[in-house]
């Protein structure tokens, strides 16, 4: 509780912000086992254990989850005060859509940036077991034209138009799909182990929304992800190696408008050049050690590598076909296993943050990248129109 | 700590149903009124934060659509927290606080026509235990009111003398949805009378904030954010005294409201009870100026109304009617959350 002696500190500039715990709970289609606070317990509790805090270090709780329809509580955050520890504090939720998980950590760092608070809890979850997705995703005519079955009708043709601008393959898709269900296999928390796998498994599942396959969609999941964030001083109290924030950033544009790009969004474009410019990196493709993206249908891998700076237009599919993107190619990309593996939506982006954060600490278990120094974490929501990243690394960051 | 004042505050006219326009539509005049003030065009805007609930809308990612009478192209570093717009306000000064940006617009929406309000904020409440029984938002206000008459902190004239004075003051406010005197009425939940409970309607609400020199150029008299803080309590109504409000109380004394005096006091207190409560907790004697707008009494456009007790607070600085000023908003069943800010004019 450090409002008015942290205002008084008397430094200038933003105080850096550290990643001293990360917890996750295992997803699963249905955890019929807890309730809505059980479950975000479970995330928090491991976040701190990993810290070696307790809730009474907590000065502040952000909570994120994609929209109140999901599970049919409205604010649910009033509910879950206790749960979280949070009576007597500040507690904050944020909601931009499927970017939510990374926007929500970016609300909690600025209180740590701003000397606001020392050391805050964010968290976002995803009960979707509670109601259904679909449904609460299917808007009312005549907002929306009917048919238009979940997410993948909406993002389908936007898949389609990338392949004929760039000339790709269509069996690309189907080495992401099969990448990251691989990778799942190494992540204990990753909601999908498909231990037989193969390309061919993943190339004879039926179409669903052509061009994208059954194996090339994300599932839905119920799970929680949580952080504990802190200043200076409680990272040098930390008893395990902090990761670093160097950069982060959010942009919007509209959904719909007859200059958008659906194929390379400017407000991503945007977001990452910010972000890259707060963390200095100059050249994505050799400065990072690995990403986690935000690829809830196999296509997104090669089409946000462009739009995050790290091929040049047209070449990402090239770059994913090569194989440096695999968990042991130059570039790996979702060695989680990724969305496409584990999506929980609201808590989705700050996993992608979270597992970022866990590969700079070299605490990625067998999914660790060796040596990485330097992790990307990105989400996005809405239509392609709501994005966040931050770029965190092993060490301080200088200046 | 930066100095970051408001510098700008719209309000719509609050009614009981705009069935004739989106809530695009609702937000658009707001948005256009409050930047037309500053000069500023949204390409100016350093941040944007946005507070509002799909529940009200009935449908998911309802702010999405309001984002487009922002005119977010191209892109801006834009949030939005489903949450009152006070909140809002919380995240970009907070924002603005890092020094990441220097300029931010906040805003705010609701329509409560379309639905029960009652029945949707029913909603809100433990999904397992309690939002199965329905208890609605009157009647548990009305639990809390009758907890007051019980200890002997209020009776019914009293609570009747603050719908009195609360829309006798409205009489002033051209946004307000219930001005002038009006008749108690008869009981809605014992012991609240209808008299006691706040309107029905739609509205919204924007303010523009800026930091450091810059608001002086902008404003004449920029009302300027000396602290905020909020705080949550316990959820379950079974474990609160709710005869007062802690969380309100810390919430004050962490933004520094009571290192001197305030002359006014906006409080977001739609049930003349909670104004029981949070004079109280806040400390606030009767020398205090309290809610010279109406307050939410007189309108009160769920997820704008707390935004609206800080742009009312910083309007009546930059009016020179007020030097040192309490804005609160509340969000949850019997005051559960409660955000505190303390505004300041420059000596005149």
């Amino acid at each position: 509780m450090s409002n008015q002696p942290a205002n008084n500190r008397g430094a200038t500039g933003k105080e850096p912000v550290a990643v001293v715990g990360i917890g996750q709970t295992h997803h699963v289609a249905a955890r019929h086992d807890v309730s809505i606070a059980g479950l975000v317990r479970e995330a928090a509790a491991r976040a701190l254990n990993d810290a070696e805090l307790t809730w009474a270090d907590i000065d502040a709780v952000v909570i994120g989850k994609a929209p109140d329809f999901f599970e049919g509580v409205m604010m649910p955050e009033l509910y879950l005060a206790d749960a979280l520890g949070a009576v007597g504090k500040p507690m904050m939720r944020v909601h931009t859509a499927g970017s939510v998980g990374g926007s929500t950590t970016l609300v909690a760092s600025n209180l740590i940036a701003s000397r606001v608070h020392r050391t805050v809890l964010t968290l976002a979850f995803e009960k979707q077991s509670e109601s259904n997705a679909m449904w609460g995703l299917s808007l009312p005519v005549p907002f929306q034209q009917p048919l238009l079955a979940g997410a993948g009708g909406f993002f389908a043709p936007h898949v389609r138009a990338y392949m004929r601008r760039a000339g790709a393959p269509d069996t690309v898709g189907s080495l992401v799909a099969y990448k990251d269900r691989r990778n799942a296999l190494k992540n204990p928390y990753a909601h999908l182990h498909e231990k037989d796998i193969t390309l061919e498994k993943v190339q004879a599942s039926p179409m669903l929304w052509d061009p994208v396959r059954y194996s090339e969609t994300c599932p839905s999941s119920d799970g929680a992800c949580a952080m504990v964030l802190t200043d200076r001083t409680g990272a040098a109290r930390s008893p395990r190696p902090p990761a670093w924030m160097h950069g982060g950033a959010m942009r919007s544009e509209p959904t719909l408008f007859a200059g958008k790009d659906f194929v390379s969004p400017q407000a991503g474009k945007d977001c990452a050049a910010d972000v890259y410019r707060q963390a200095g990196i100059t050249d994505p493709r050799r400065e990072i050690d690995a990403v986690e993206m935000y690829v809830p249908f196999s296509w997104y891998e090669p089409m946000w590598l462009e739009n995050l700076g790290f091929a040049d237009e047209g070449e990402g599919w090239k770059l994913t076909e090569s194989g440096a993107t695999e968990l042991d190619g130059d570039l790996p990309v979702n060695p989680s296993g990724g969305v496409l593996s584990t999506n929980p939506i609201g808590a989705s982006g700050m996993i992608r943050f979270a597992e970022a954060a866990l590969q700079v600490r070299g605490a990625a278990g067998e999914h660790q990248v060796d040596g990485a120094r330097k992790a990307l974490g990105h989400a996005y929501g809405g239509g392609s129109q709501f994005f966040s990243m931050w770029l965190v690394g092993s060490e301080p960051p200088t200046g | 700590m930066r100095d970051i004042a408001i510098v700008a505050f719209a309000q719509s006219d609050h009614l009981r149903r705009t069935d004739e326009c989106s809530e695009v539509e609702m937000v658009m005049p707001v948005l256009h009124s409050v930047l037309a003030q500053t000069g500023l065009k949204t390409s100016d805007i350093g941040f944007t934060c946005s507070g509002s609930s799909d529940y009200l809308a009935g449908r998911a990612f309802s702010f999405t659509m309001t984002l487009d009478g922002v005119g977010a192209w191209p892109p801006i570093s834009e949030s939005h927290v489903e949450m009152d717009g006070a909140w809002a306000l919380y995240e970009a000064w907070v924002k603005l606080l890092t020094g990441e940006a220097d300029t931010a617009l906040v805003y705010s929406y609701g329509k409560s026509s379309p639905g029960s309000v009652r029945d949707v904020l029913t909603r809100q409440l433990d999904p397992y235990y309690v939002a199965p029984l329905w208890p609605d938002s009157v009647a548990l206000a009305a639990l809390q009111a009758q907890a007051l008459i019980d200890a002997g902190e209020t009776d019914e004239p009293a609570l009747a003398g603050v719908a009195a004075r609360s829309r006798g003051d409205a009489a002033d406010n051209p946004h307000a949805q219930l001005p002038g005197a009006r008749p108690q009425g008869d009981y809605l939940v014992q012991p609240l009378r209808t008299g006691d409970c706040p309107p029905i309607g739609d509205g919204a609400a924007a303010v523009v904030l800026v930091a450091g020199d810059r608001a002086r150029d902008l404003c004449e008299r920029p009302a300027w954010i000396r602290g905020m803080d909020h705080r949550i309590e316990a959820h379950s109504l079974g474990v609160r005294d709710l005869t007062d409000s802690p969380s309100a109380r810390l919430a004050a004394e962490r933004a520094g409201a009571f290192e001197r005096p305030v002359d006014t006091a906006e409080l977001h207190a739609p049930f003349t009870s909670q104004e029981v409560v949070l004079r109280k907790a806040l400390r606030l004697g009767d020398d205090v100026r309290v809610n010279p707008s109406g307050g939410a009494l007189a309108a009160n456009p769920v997820m704008a109304a707390g935004l609206i007790r800080l742009g009312e607070a910083a309007a009546r600085i930059q009016r020179g009617e007020s030097d040192r000023a309490l804005a609160h908003a509340t969000s949850g069943p019997c005051l559960q959350q409660n955000l505190v800010a303390v505004l300041e004019g420059e000596a005149q």
